[in-house]
């Protein structure tokens, strides 16, 4: 980095190191170097270094992020208006440079380097941005400048006429407070009057010079502590007129707006609105609105301050004072006027500090400069778009949720500052798609999925709304996302992006799928229930109608003496332990259900012999012990060769294949043959199910035997 | 041995490089360094790799060195090792992979000699 701190600081993004130190060693000595090796580091570099950075020297092939993505971070920021880019590559293809002159790069300088021409590029650039620069902040230094020296003058005049007035010296600063709140008023709360910016600051300032004329009145009327004779009264009076006059022969200025109102105010603040003012007795409306506003200001602000003739009255009496017509006749609009601003105006004059006036004068200034003509519409657009983003930006921090926008070109997502830091990303990620800490969100297919449903949808449904699995801070949790896929204009539409959020979902999904799992399984053992066993096996054999199945249904032999010798707890227990066994005998795939008290049934699927897969099973759950209680199963098996692919014919079968078996003497299993079929049915009927003949005998048909 | 004779060692181009950097203790200096820059390494362990977005960009800051530094025979060849593989591997790339390989052998060796007659 740099040796001086004085020097302009160029920020070199190139990821050969022998590249940046050839640019170091013909720059070095004049400028501080700031040295990144991909387009990532620049950006931050550029984050942090943006008051500073006199230039940038960027390459355009860079790993991570290359200089196009640079820029478009550039332009995103607005870092490109304030720092000027110079790209360097060895890319001589015209569409390279093309796209970076359009990215609002400044210059563009090939390899290999010749000394000469980076040196020069380098210093013309700085140059002609620094220029600009100074330009921008003298005119912006002309403007406040022509403000203060004008407000300057009227406040020397005004306090002039003030001191030899002997008044407290707030009063003009008072006047020209009420005038502003009154024209504002005035403006928001009727249809009568408009005034602008420019006609209230205009006017507000105009009001200090209401007075003037009384330069002209002599010292012993000006300042008498009694009350005046009435010569010395049409005296007094006289200084309207005159201030009208002095005004009126200003050699130059003439034409200037200030001069016009101030002529108003100062002739015609001492008009009455039922027409008995002085000096020309206009009545009504005659009298310019300005001259009217600013006679309200003067009489409130000289009875609520002390003079030498009387002590100051209290600002509701002073508001009654007017209201009634004790001091002057107004325009009903104005008095109005006072009254409903009676709350703000002593709160308004107690604040009046210098630094308050400091920011009144900085908003003028303010307006005055998007008053401007340079002013484009584009840039109005800019400042509409500004006030969207804030607007977006703000609610945005109001929620939880994560929003993002999508473009595909330039492949980009833009997430809100709140989703960003939820997800631990940058809030722009280039390239999402091939963005590792991106890709690591979603599940690839979930990604694809998400895609295509957006590019399914058209302008008129663009809406998507999906549930998948999001990775929030190493955890995996359920998300829904809602986006509205963004359509060119053109015809046909392209598609162009998303906008979108996405909201956790995860606590209530969870317990959404508890509840699936509560209502799908035996609540004792964690098995399938007999209906949803029945569904899954019928999907099954209706999806791969050509594979082979086998039905097992099996029975506990002396489960009812378990029972009843140590107690149902017991019983359950054995249930329990049955269970796990069943559940560890099958395979990934097979399905193992309770069907009733200790009822089970296996359903699986085999491609040859289907014999040693159920002696494996059987001998894999009968002939245990649990605690004093021997496990011996009774089991009957029956064959889709046989049934078909058919449930209801399926179970019957391994139905009659167990009542066999339980009519043998227990405790052993067999397959299903056609002489089985006079006998009765062993198993109780699933809920519902219409009862069967065979179905009566129930589970005591088996213990009879 | 001279700048000068290293650079026709190589088959580079030394009143080139002259005239744009100017300054003979700056080629010197930088020409030196060439030996110590990674990107060859790079290039073949992502071409081995088969990575060869990685290649390319490794492919291409070569040819940028050697465009700065003159090295025409190193920058002809990996520059058109880098059109090769602009947009994903291509049939030719592997011969010009051998190429840039045969001149970086013959830039590094002139570069050696010139480093040990400088010291």
């Amino acid at each position: 980095m740099g040796r001086g701190s004085k020097n302009p600081c160029i920020l070199i993004a190139d990821d050969s190191e022998m590249n940046r130190s050839i640019l170091e060693d013909m720059l070095g000595d004049e400028y501080d170097i700031i040295e990144v090796e991909d387009g990532e580091q620049a950006v931050e570099a550029i984050r942090r270094h943006k008051a500073e950075l006199s230039l940038i020297l960027l390459d355009i092939v860079m790993p991570r992020m290359d200089g196009f993505g640079v820029l478009a971070q550039m332009n995103d920021n607005h870092w490109i208006e304030d720092i000027p880019v110079i790209m360097i590559s060895a890319e001589s293809n015209p569409g390279n440079i093309e796209r970076a002159y359009e990215l609002g790069a400044t210059d563009f300088i090939s390899r290999p380097f010749d000394a000469l021409i980076v040196h020069h590029r380098v210093v013309n650039t700085i140059l002609l941005y620094t220029k600009q620069k100074k330009l921008i902040d003298l005119v912006a230094d002309q403007i406040y400048e022509k403000e203060l020296s004008s407000t300057l003058m009227i406040d020397i005049l005004s306090h002039i006429v003030e001191f030899r007035n002997g008044e407290s010296g707030l009063h003009v600063r008072h006047v020209n407070i009420l005038t502003e709140m009154f024209l504002r008023h005035l403006s928001s709360h009727t249809e009568h009057y408009r005034f602008s910016q420019s006609e209230i600051s205009l006017i507000s300032t105009a009001s200090a010079l209401h007075d003037i004329g009384k330069i002209a009145i002599r010292e012993e009327i000006l300042n008498k502590p009694g009350r005046l004779t009435t010569e010395e009264f049409e005296e007094m009076k006289k200084h309207s007129a005159i201030g009208a006059q002095m005004l009126k022969e200003l050699p130059i200025h003439q034409e200037e707006p200030l001069v016009k109102v101030a002529y108003e105010i100062c002739r015609w603040h001492h008009e009455r609105y039922d027409g008995r003012g002085y000096p020309d007795g206009l009545k009504g409306d005659e009298i310019p609105i300005a001259a009217q506003i600013v006679a309200l200001a003067d009489v409130y602000d000289a009875l609520t301050s002390e003079r030498v003739y009387k002590p100051a009255f209290s600002h509701e009496k002073a508001v009654e004072m007017i209201s009634e017509g004790q001091c002057g006749a107004f325009n009903p609009l104005l008095i109005t006027c006072l009254q409903a601003l009676s709350g703000s105006i002593q709160k308004e004059l107690r604040n009046d500090t210098p630094a308050r006036a400091q920011q009144r004068e900085m908003r003028n200034i303010a307006e005055e400069l998007l008053r401007h003509k340079e002013l484009t519409a584009s840039e109005r657009t800019l400042q509409l778009l500004e006030h969207e983003r804030m607007k977006y930006n703000f609610f945005a921090s109001l929620t939880d949720e994560i929003q993002f926008e999508y473009t595909v070109a330039p492949a980009m997502v833009t997430l809100s500052a709140q989703g960003a830091s939820q997800l631990n990303l940058p809030e722009i990620i280039m390239d999402p798609l091939h963005n590792q800490a991106a890709t690591a969100l979603m599940d690839e297919k979930e990604q694809a999925d998400l895609s295509q449903a957006l590019r399914d949808t058209t302008p008129e449904h663009p809406i998507v709304r999906y549930d998948c699995r999001i990775t929030f801070q190493g955890e995996r949790r359920w998300t829904r996302i809602i986006a509205r896929a963004t359509w060119s204009q053109d015809e046909p539409p392209q598609y162009l992006g998303a906008i979108g959020k996405a909201i956790d979902i995860h606590d209530s999904h969870v317990k959404l799928s508890k509840l699936e799992q509560m209502a799908s399984h035996d609540r004792l053992t964690g098995l399938l229930n007999h209906a949803t066993a029945r569904e899954q096996i019928e999907a099954r054999m209706e999806a791969r109608p050509h594979n082979q199945f086998a039905l097992a249904l099996l029975d506990l032999d002396h489960f009812k003496s378990a029972n009843d010798t140590y107690g149902h707890a017991f019983g359950d227990q054995v249930l329990i332990h049955m269970a796990e066994a069943l559940q560890q005998s099958v395979r990934i795939g097979d399905i193992a259900a309770r069907i009733g008290g200790d009822e089970f049934l296996i359903f699986l699927e085999y491609s040859q012999d289907v014999e040693p897969v159920i002696q494996r099973i059987y001998s894999a759950i009968n002939g245990g012990q649990y605690e004093n209680f021997r496990i011996s199963v009774s089991m009957g098996v029956s064959c889709s060769q046989e049934a078909g692919n058919d449930y209801t014919a399926l179970f019957n079968m391994a139905d009659h294949a167990l009542y066999a078996v339980k009519r043998a003497g227990r405790g052993q299993y067999r397959f299903y043959n056609s002489r089985m079929d006079k006998v009765l049915s062993a198993i109780t009927p699933i809920d519902g199910e219409k009862k069967t003949p065979a179905g009566e005998a129930g589970d005591e048909g088996g213990s009879k035997v | 041995m001279t700048l000068r004779e290293c650079y026709e060692a190589m088959g580079a181009d030394y009143d080139g490089v002259m005239g744009r950097l100017r300054s003979e203790r700056m080629v010197q200096k930088f020409a030196l360094k060439f030996l110590a820059d990674p990107s060859y390494e790079l290039l073949t362990s992502s071409m081995a790799a088969e990575n060869y977005e990685e290649a390319f960009r490794a492919a291409h800051t070569i040819k940028g060195v050697c465009q700065n530094l003159g090295f025409t025979a190193l920058m002809s060849s990996s520059s058109r090792l880098t059109e090769a593989l602009r947009s994903g591997v291509t049939p030719e790339a592997p011969a010009l992979a051998k190429e840039v390989a045969a001149d970086y052998e013959r830039t590094a060796a002139a570069l050696k000699e010139l480093q040990a007659s400088v010291g």
